[in-house]
């Protein structure tokens, strides 16, 4: 049964997306990552050191087995991550940026008018926008005018590991907004990815939900698991909601009283 | 002259080329971008731009992120 995850014209199997930060080594990278089954990672643009010849050559463990997404994280103008896409495209070659605009420091919280502002620039410049946003539906619907594929409301702070604090925003963006909404930042742990999976969100990207749990390579196991659920789940419909109970079994040919 | 390259000043010869400086940092030959004075420099444009004194070389590669 196919059910790709179509962005743009980027199509893909799998509906988690995940970051290659804060593992302990590029071994254990690898591992989670081919656990989850993602097709998708995004990297970040720094500054090369020199003199650290040996440093740890990411774009090799990656290259050729995943589509790679350079994200503009640290960002905190729409000229930085500007600069920051043109050079991730010149060294990836790759019209795809995650875009990010922080908007404050202590909350990572996207600056939205600034967001916007550098989305337009990069979408006339031909780049595939996916940007990082507040899980606001007004900010989504109008990255989704201005011609972003996808949108990614964040569900928590990131790097917190709260989950999806605003499930009913999420449920109004996920009327408004055609293009595919994949949760970003806040996703916790398997659960949080099968809860945004099954209100109909069509992707998740984690980070530290994966790379700071105690086996990062069960957990991202474990995503996989949960997005496939969530995403059966979604299809498959859930029965309303009530608030008393119907039984299960029937009230016909009970024994006498 | 002195340029910067991603924040330290350094001595080069005057006519010095962007190329001729990576090559003299031993920067990889792929996976790194470079920016002189904020503005990308393609990969194409290395050899033919020569440096100015005072110039700001920001040398970027790509690392693990979310």
């Amino acid at each position: 049964m196919s059910d790709p995850l179509q962005i743009g014209q980027f199509s893909f199997q799998s509906r988690v997306m995940l970051g290659t930060g804060k593992y302990e080594t590029l071994d254990q990278m690898d591992a989670a990552l081919s656990a989850s089954g993602t097709e998708v990672v995004t990297v970040a643009v720094r500054r090369v050191k020199f003199g650290d010849q040996d440093g740890p050559d990411i774009l090799g463990r990656l290259k050729g087995k995943y589509t790679i997404l350079p994200n503009t994280a640290g960002c905190s103008t729409a000229a930085e991550a500007l600069r920051t896409a043109r050079l991730a495209r010149e060294i990836l070659d790759t019209p795809l940026v995650k875009l990010e605009v922080i908007g404050c420091p202590k909350t990572l919280y996207p600056d939205v008018p600034a967001t916007l502002e550098a989305a337009k620039i990069l979408i006339a410049e031909g780049f595939v926008v996916l940007p990082y946003i507040t899980d606001d539906p007004v900010s989504c619907q109008r990255l989704e005018d201005m011609g972003c594929p996808a949108v990614m409301p964040l569900g928590a702070p990131i790097g917190s590991g709260l989950g999806l604090q605003n499930p009913a925003n999420l449920r109004i963006i996920l009327e408004l907004v055609k293009v595919p909404v994949i949760v970003d930042a806040g996703v916790g742990s398997a659960s949080d990815v099968a809860v945004a999976l099954e209100l109909g969100a069509a992707g998740v990207l984690l980070n530290t939900g994966i790379a700071k749990a105690q086996d990062p390579v069960l957990m991202a196991e474990a995503v996989r698991h949960a997005a496939e659920a969530g995403r059966r789940s979604f299809r498959a419909g859930r029965m309303p909601r009530r608030l008393y109970a119907t039984a299960s079994s029937p009230l016909d040919g009970l024994i006498a009283r | 002259m002195q340029v910067y390259v991603n924040g330290d000043a350094r001595e080069v010869q005057p006519g010095t080329t962007l190329a001729e400086l990576l090559t003299a940092l031993a920067a990889p030959g792929s996976g790194i971008a470079v920016e002189v004075n904020l503005e990308l420099v393609r990969r194409a444009d290395h050899a033919s731009r020569e440096l100015a004194a005072e110039d700001r070389v920001e040398i970027v590669g790509l690392v693990g992120g979310g």
